[in-house]
């Protein structure tokens, strides 16, 4: 078993802080197959379209055939933990910050051989199955896991580098009067974070949750407003140095496109709260959450921002909603490499239709708030940068992913 | 133009003093919140554009934003259905001879404590006239209830069932324009009208009778307490917009210092 993981002690104010380091980041192109894989938590290889084999390392031609179509598939993740070394030493500044280390050979039921990461709790000769995950220099990495779950199994540390565990973190929910607040706060608490911060703008007039989130221990309510930067900027001061994760669910969506709306005034709403919400929220907690990436065991991991899948492709009935949030995972894009120096993720978590006020004339399945609380926890347990929450959303990135001129077309059809 | 002097005068020798009667623009001071399927009045914001440094090394300027409604503002007879043919009825039309005059102050600050929904009526309007004198004609009349001392959730004070706000009755405010022949209304709440001033017959009455009438609004005015019943000028300039239903303004009072 682990030793459990305790609650970091106050910070001595006489210590430096630790300055994040990465490990090495450089990939090949055909290695970022792995990357990307990660990126969603999915164990995939390379495997061979003319002889089927399973490819370890990543590479352009079969190791078997010469062949060069290697598509990336989801594979088989068991194997036998056939060697274990430590490394107790190291010239890599990240890794000689962490040592020992635990690397070992897992022989691959699927076939190859493949040096990994090794969890504590993973003996010689063990079955063991192998997950893809992204470590902090954001490249997809393998770690050897018991074949079954084992007590305070994702407090190992090594493990606990390729994730964004909430346990004893600190967490900012940038928007109280979200539907999902009360959900989110709820499972990030039920998760083990320490504190959870919840912004809330315009105190000055009631909304329903409130009392909950109120009542809730470890909960508090500060003054949040993502379209005044005054207040982001006043807020980042009072608690950007213990910001570990922030979770942007500040949202501003009603129906409609262009012609039945024909002006602009929810359109410039839905920038201000969607896309130039981020990027205050991003200028003013970013560059200290970026700065205490290596901060112990409450140190800044992650940004979480809560999306449309119709960021990806248009729904023309939400139009210029979608189209906020096109501008908002880009913008995401950008922060992930500001980001990345600290090892701090941006995890995107992708929704289709909400069950909400705004969705009332929307066919189910709807997202519920408690599905986007679960969602973000098991996607900062698995360090994720994707997140595909629903069938709406699983399904249209699928789509998107096999012909995205014909999803638009799917999606901008009609009748005729 | 000795009446001029004489002010000059009376200004430098503390005898007329200026009364600021405005709020702060202030990102977070409430607006009018309607059905949230309408768009909404813009929030006051302000984005910083340099502030002496790599922005622009010697200078500090903001870019600023709201609605033409956030803050103490001033209300155009444009802004309401009722006023929308009236002539010369946007801001920039109407005559500058409109934005300096003659201001009664009828105070409700004790019926507003004790009742959130107290009604300005034709009765205590008359009672007021009763003390201080008939309204003149052209003037403008402020209803003080002190709900400028209030601050957040208070001051909307919105429920389920709307915000709780007072206000005048559709015959008061009637009796204002047609009997009285008043220049506009103005109050410290967020709108001329009541919090609950939808339920009247008609609707939101200060607005839609004041505006139809050719006459103005001035709302989320603060500290009436400090203006006389009569005697002092009231200056509500607002920006001169192109075809502008209203605008943020600063209110100023000119008041006769008491024994001067």
């Amino acid at each position: 078993m682990t030793d459990p993981l305790s609650p970091p002690p106050k910070k001595n104010p006489q210590k430096a802080q630790r300055v994040p380091t990465l490990p090495p980041g450089i990939r090949s192109r055909a290695a970022m197959g792995l990357t990307a894989a990660a990126a969603e938590g999915r164990f995939m290889l390379q495997h061979c379209a003319e002889c089927g084999t399973v490819q370890y390392p990543p590479r352009d031609a079969c190791c078997s055939c010469l062949s060069t179509k290697l598509p990336w598939r989801d594979t088989d993740p068991s194997g036998e933990l056939i060697a274990v070394t430590v490394v107790r030493a190291s010239p890599n500044l990240y890794f000689r910050d962490r040592t020992p280390w635990r690397t070992g050979t897992v022989r691959l039921a699927a076939g190859p051989s493949v040096v990994c990461h090794v969890h504590g709790d993973c003996e010689k000769g063990a079955e063991v199955r192998l997950i893809n995950r992204l470590d902090r220099a954001g490249q997809g990495v393998l770690m050897a896991l018991p074949k079954e779950g084992t007590p305070n199994m994702a407090d190992d540390p090594e493990l606990r580098e390729l994730t964004a565990d909430p346990k004893h973190r600190r967490v900012l929910i940038t928007d109280a009067r979200q539907d999902n607040a009360p959900a989110l706060a709820r499972a990030l608490l039920d998760a083990g974070a320490a504190q959870v911060f919840v912004g809330e703008a315009e105190g000055w007039r009631p909304y329903p949750q409130r009392a909950k989130l109120a009542a809730m221990e470890h909960v508090t309510l500060l003054p949040l407003d993502v379209t005044d930067t005054t207040s982001v900027k006043e807020l980042a001061g009072e608690i950007g140095g213990k910001t570990d994760i922030l979770i942007n669910n500040a949202r501003f969506v009603r129906p409609g496109g262009l012609f039945e709306r024909g002006d602009t005034t929810f359109a410039r709403e839905e920038m201000e709260v969607n896309y130039l919400g981020l990027m205050r929220l991003a200028q003013a907690f970013g560059p200290a959450m970026r700065s205490r990436g290596a901060d112990g065991v409450n140190n800044a991991v992650a940004w979480v921002n809560l999306l449309s899948v119709h960021a990806l492709s248009n729904d023309p009935a939400y139009g210029s909603f979608a189209a906020s949030n096109a501008a908002a995972l880009s913008l995401s894009q950008a922060l992930r490499a500001e980001l990345r120096p600290g090892g701090v993720r941006v995890m995107n978590v992708f929704s289709g239709p909400t069950e909400d006020d705004w969705h009332q004339a929307v066919p189910p399945p709807k997202v519920t708030p408690n599905a986007v609380a679960r969602a973000v926890v098991a996607g900062l347990r698995d360090g994720l940068e994707e997140v595909w929450c629903g069938d709406v959303a699983r399904d249209l990135v699928e789509r998107w992913r096999q012909n995205p001129k014909v999803l638009e077309r799917e999606l901008t059809g009609g009748e005729g | 133009m000795s009446v001029l002097t004489d002010l000059a005068a009376a200004l430098a020798g503390g005898a007329v003093e200026v009364v600021d009667l405005t709020h702060t623009l202030d990102p977070d001071f409430p607006v009018i919140v309607l059905p949230p399927e309408f768009g909404q009045c813009a929030r006051f914001r302000m984005e910083e554009v340099s502030a002496y440094d790599h922005r622009g090394p010697s200078w500090k300027w903001h870019n600023i934003s709201m609605s033409e409604h956030t803050g103490t503002h001033f209300d155009a007879p444009v802004h309401w259905v009722s006023g929308r043919d009236v002539a010369n009825g946007a801001v920039d039309e109407i005559p500058p001879e409109a934005f300096v005059g003659p201001v009664c102050v009828i105070d409700c600050s004790e019926g507003a404590a004790e009742d959130e929904d107290f009604e300005l009526t034709v009765e205590a309007i008359e009672a007021w006239e009763a003390g201080h004198g008939p309204i003149p004609a052209d003037a403008w009349v402020l209803m003080r209830t002190d709900w400028s001392k209030r601050s957040g959730a208070e001051y909307l004070n919105m429920r389920e069932d709307g915000a709780h706000s007072p206000g005048p009755t559709p015959d008061a405010i009637r009796f204002l324009i047609e009997e009285r022949h008043i220049r506009g209304f103005g109050t410290e709440t967020v709108g001329t009208d009541a919090g609950q001033g939808m339920h009247y017959s008609p609707p939101f009455p200060a607005h839609y009778y004041l505006h139809g009438a050719g006459k103005y609004g001035l709302q989320c005015l603060k500290g009436l307490d400090r203006l006389p019943a009569t005697g002092a000028i009231l200056m509500a300039a607002p920006l001169k917009i192109r075809n502008g239903t209203g605008s943020p303004l600063r209110v100023l009072a000119l008041v006769p210092k008491e024994g001067a």
